[in-house]
């Protein structure tokens, strides 16, 4: 019998469903090698919660005893640690949090676990969810799976993208069946892209933000991070829905995504965008895009030829809106009412010290840039700017989608870096998102498939963007290129 | 436009946050080279352009203006640092 571990969603949910193994013996197999030294190397969970996924997995056989089962019943999961958890440390990789125990749960986990799902523990991430790498976490930063047979031990020690870094770097090495993931920029993509895992960012309004420490409130959404587009459908399908306690969610039914899997391309209308064919693009990446169009005009897809002229500037708009939104979001860490608080002689003094102990390098950096575009006399110059251009990008989709239903673009410039590249200037790290950004400034979803192998051994994934609401739409495509691709390939470490 | 170390200063005043005299000139130029990138905005004509705020476009919704949540003292106060009774406690405010 395959391995436990090595099974995707679907099956274990079938495996589950005949009885050929229990909640409990599946969660266990897990627990078992979280608990690996080689597996803890890699530096995944911030927090590992193996009384709760057991007392939760008995209580998921104790269901299906009684006829009762949800639609994640019994599934053991990784959750980033930007969600809340009730009663759960919660950190965002932050120091500035400290103990932080939220009293309440976010909508998206809540959800997962009222669908039965079991919860293995809090992974790491970018502190903030501010990165591509996860290399700002407060933590140690996540070794990626693909680093080799022991990563902690590799030459080179590989990222698993980020901000999502623990829940690709998990689901890629086989530790948890499916991972949340949160995507401000491209944070579940490029990481899901890099581990050779799949991703989706759904539209902005899908999922609901409560109860996930904001980042950037008009650009954040949760998602998962699964090991195929069938397992991604049946999360997302539990994971969206709205929700009264976020004010940007949509009301607006949640279609059947796994039913959308067995949909055929014939006839559909693919983009392919020209700005994305970037100055010096990987020559590799350029020929994985070229072959995955191939793929879906097999397929029977129609391939066209769009364009979205103001591409360019979307990175530069993203880089003035995120900090923006952020600095403001990050001024509720005070030291006051929950989290890190520092000495200072008085009130004023107090918060600095705080926040300066509090905050990591590259937050602090997003947090006084935010502030300065924010300020009197750079308001309008900046701030303001931005939001013109970021509405001249969403035209450029509004207009593409006149003439396809779904876009093809690269997910990530390359392959996997080391952790201790792009660290020393923070636009060669910017630049990861690049593929990707375009999507939260126009609150379109996007999804990563895994379709090829670069010449170094490290999986590259391909996205599909689709009209806003339209995930299904792109569950339809996504299966189909899962399909012709047949990507097959394991990380070095696997559980 | 350039960001000296005194405007360092200002506006991490403004973010409530302690940077160090030694650090500020470094900061400084960080900030300098990113705001020299998104410089290239200025290229985008936006004559007649609204700013978007959010990707929908959307009208916030409205509710019922009535209580819905509320009279949970001990959960608030769960995580504070520092407290007394009902209260978040800080550092004297009164000079």
């Amino acid at each position: 019998m395959t391995k436990l571990t090595d099974l995707t969603i679907t099956e274990a949910v079938a495996g589950l469903a005949a009885k050929k193994f229990s909640a409990v013996e599946l969660t266990d197999a897990h627990l078992a090698a979280m608990e690996r030294p080689d597996a803890r190397g890699m530096n995944i969970f911030t927090l590992e919660t193996p009384d709760i996924a057991r007392a939760q997995a008995k209580q998921s056989d104790a269901r299906r005893a009684a006829g009762q089962a949800g639609d994640m019943d019994g599934i053991p999961l990784a959750i980033k640690d930007l969600y809340c958890t009730k009663g759960v440390r919660t950190t965002a990789a932050s120091r500035i949090l400290d103990n932080f125990v939220p009293t309440y749960e976010s909508t998206v986990t809540q959800k997962l676990f009222d669908a039965g799902a079991v919860m293995l523990g809090k992974v790491n991430m970018d502190e903030f969810a501010m990165g591509s790498g996860g290399v700002t976490s407060a933590f140690k930063p996540t070794i990626s799976p693909w680093s080799g047979p022991n990563p902690a031990a590799a030459a080179r020690h590989l990222v698993p993208g980020g901000s999502s870094s623990g829940s690709s770097a998990s689901v890629a090495a086989r530790l948890a069946m499916g991972a949340t993931g949160t995507d401000t920029g491209g944070s579940i993509r490029q990481p899901a892209s890099v581990t050779g895992t799949v991703g989706i960012k759904p539209t902005y309004g899908r999922c609901s933000r409560y109860g996930i420490i904001a980042f950037a409130s008009s650009l954040d959404q949760a998602g998962p991070i699964t090991r195929s587009v069938a397992d991604a459908a049946l999360m997302m399908r539990v994971m969206a829905g709205f929700d009264e306690k976020d004010s940007t969610s949509i009301d607006t039914p949640v279609p059947d995504y796994v039913a959308a899997l067995g949909g055929s391309v014939k006839g559909m209308k693919i983009g392919i965008p020209r700005e994305y064919r970037i100055d010096g693009i990987n020559p590799e990446t350029d020929a994985l895009w070229q072959k995955g169009a191939q793929m879906l005009r097999d397929a029977g897809a129609e391939i066209i030829d769009i364009t979205l002229p103001h591409t360019k500037y979307a990175l530069p708009v993203y880089y003035i809106i995120a900090p923006a939104e952020a600095s403001s979001n990050l001024a509720r860490y005070d030291g006051v009412r929950f989290g890190l608080r520092m000495p200072g002689e008085n009130l004023n003094d107090m918060y600095a010290a705080t926040r300066f102990a509090g905050f990591g390098k590259e937050v602090r950096r997003r947090i006084l840039i935010g502030t300065y575009v924010l300020s009197a006399g750079y308001y309008d110059a900046y701030y303001r700017k931005a939001q013109r251009v970021r509405r001249l990008i969403r035209n450029d989709f509004l207009d593409a989608f006149k003439q396809c239903d779904a876009i093809l673009t690269p997910a990530s410039p390359g392959t996997a870096f080391a952790i201790g590249e792009k660290q020393d200037d923070p636009l060669q790290m910017y630049l990861e998102d690049v593929f990707t950004v375009t999507l939260n400034l126009a609150g379109l979803p996007g999804i990563c498939v895994p379709v090829g192998v670069a010449q170094n051994g490290l999986p590259m994934g391909l996205q599909l963007i689709g009209r806003a609401f339209d995930e299904a739409t792109l569950f339809t495509a996504a299966a189909a290129l899962e399909k012709a691709a047949m990507f097959n390939a394991k990380p070095a470490f696997t559980a | 436009m350039t960001i000296d170390q005194k405007t360092v200063a200002k506006i991490a005043n403004l973010a409530r946050l302690k940077i160090p005299v030694d650090e500020q000139i470094a900061v400084g130029g960080e900030l300098n080279k990113i705001l020299d990138w998104v410089a290239q905005l200025n290229e985008v004509d936006v004559a007649g352009v609204e700013p978007l705020a959010n990707p929908n476009d959307a009208h916030l919704r409205l509710r019922a203006d009535v209580i819905t949540d509320g009279g949970k003292p001990a959960d608030i106060l769960a995580n504070a640092p520092s407290k007394t009774a009902d209260f978040f406690t800080v550092p004297k405010v009164i000079e």
